[in-house]
């Protein structure tokens, strides 16, 4: 087999098991169309460890530490963890926190926005919309010379700390440390058990490491150099999440009766908007983030820490989208909405800000 | 001959560096490259583009020369 097929059956595989992982996992437990998603589970390990007080969004996730060891060990094994930073940090880290701020609008990263799709969750199809322009945009300013400039090699020390920070998160996991807020009911309270979290994700974290499948990336690539390889993992998601949920008959093509969904049209395309621009400014959608967090690389070590930081934030000031019930139609406030804004304003200044011209 | 300095950049610069260069027409362009990621990436924008690359790798970086 040549070597451009091999990868192109390696990333579908990646978007296939992952997709496998987030239905298996829902089964064990994990909320509706929540098998796996990075937002939602950076924002309950964040609740967990008390950096907001939302009730029913805290548990430290184990797939969080699992996807990050996953990626460490795959890295060590085949000689590809690399400690390097130093490229924007700070810039890299107000960026991811605003990714988080648009995706808990939307109520999901780009993992979950897929796995509502495959549910039929017309707003999370919406949603896409939002995505897709979202690269767009970003693509444009990588044309123009958009650039946050080059990282450095690190020292094996800095490297380290993230996967010891997995190690840690994944024992407090484990351990069930009783300083660790729980949620008794909301999201934050369904959850498949500890171990098959961790194990799962660690499978998820290693093929995202192997075959560099990221869900910004791969519309990124279609406008930039017009290559699908990228795609095929999300579309190799979709697919599998899609026969799952019509096997099981949980396919329900509506914009209502979707779980932890709302249907304010207009803010979910935006906050996808903002995550899709964001993640494409980054280089990586937040799960890349993660794993090349764990291969080490700090600069998107810091880009998580914004993220969860960012998942506070929406958590304190009341900036993320309020699901739907039958007694409320949900949708993001205003505090959301001047967040997302506002995310939309300090990312176009940093594009701007970070445009120049190429010398290679 | 044209070279491209992709050391440290985050994906997707290195491979928009090395289309800009390619597009140039001064073959053979030889990029440096420090990660396996873009490694792989120019790798296959430069074969789905008809070009032929050749890797040498420089302690834990890699050189690419890119011919038609």
């Amino acid at each position: 087999m040549s070597t451009k097929r091999k990868a192109t059956l390696i990333i579908i595989i990646a978007g296939a098991v992952a997709g496998l992982a987030a239905v298996i996992l829902q089964h064990l437990g994990n909320p509706g169309n929540m098998g796996f998603c990075i937002a939602c589970f950076l924002r309950d390990t964040a609740g967990a460890l008390q950096l907001h007080k939302a009730p029913p969004v805290q548990y430290l996730r184990p797939e969080i530490p699992g996807l990050i060891l996953g990626a460490f060990a795959l890295s060590l094994l085949r000689r590809e963890f690399k400690p390097r930073g130093g490229s924007a940090p700070i810039t890299r880290f107000v960026i991811g926190a605003f990714v988080m701020i648009g995706a808990l609008a939307f109520l999901g990263c780009p993992f979950r926005m897929v796995l509502r799709m495959a549910a039929g969750d017309l707003n999370a199809w919406i949603g896409l919309i939002g995505f897709v322009g979202g690269i767009y945009l970003g693509t444009v300013f990588l044309k123009k010379g958009f650039s946050l400039r080059r990282s450095e090699a690190q020292h094996l020390s800095e490297g380290l700390v993230f996967p010891t920070i997995g190690v840690l998160l994944i024992l407090g996991a484990a351990l069930g440390a009783t300083v660790l807020a729980v949620s008794e009911s909301g999201p934050g309270s369904m959850h498949a058990p500890v171990l098959w979290s961790f194990l799962i994700a660690l499978v998820v974290g290693a093929l995202v490491q192997h075959s560099r499948l990221c869900q910004a990336g791969g519309f990124r690539d279609v406008f930039l150099i017009k290559d699908l390889h990228l795609l095929w993992g999300t579309i190799a998601m979709f697919v599998v999440v899609l026969i799952a949920n019509i096997w099981q008959g949980s396919f329900n093509l509506s914009l209502t009766g979707q779980p932890i969904a709302h249907s304010d049209h207009l803010w979910n395309i935006l906050g996808l908007g903002l995550v899709g621009f964001g993640s494409t400014l980054l280089g990586g959608c937040p799960m890349r983030q993660i794993v090349m967090a764990g291969s080490g690389n700090s600069d998107s070590a810091l880009t998580v820490l914004g993220m969860i930081t960012g998942a506070a934030f929406s958590h304190n000031f009341g900036l993320a989208g309020a699901v739907a019930t039958a007694e409320s139609a949900g949708g993001v406030g205003a505090n959301g909405r001047w967040a997302v804004i506002i995310g939309f304003v300090v990312l176009l200044a940093i594009a701007f800000a970070n445009i120049r011209r190429r010398k290679a | 001959m044209s070279q491209v300095d992709t050391r440290g950049l985050s994906c997707p610069e290195p491979v928009i560096l090395t289309k800009q260069a390619l597009e140039q027409g001064t073959l053979p362009v030889s990029v440096l490259v420090s990660d396996m990621t873009p490694l792989e990436n120019i790798r296959r924008y430069a074969e789905n583009n008809g070009y032929k690359v050749e890797e040498k790798a420089i302690a834990d970086e890699w050189e690419l020369t890119i011919t038609k």
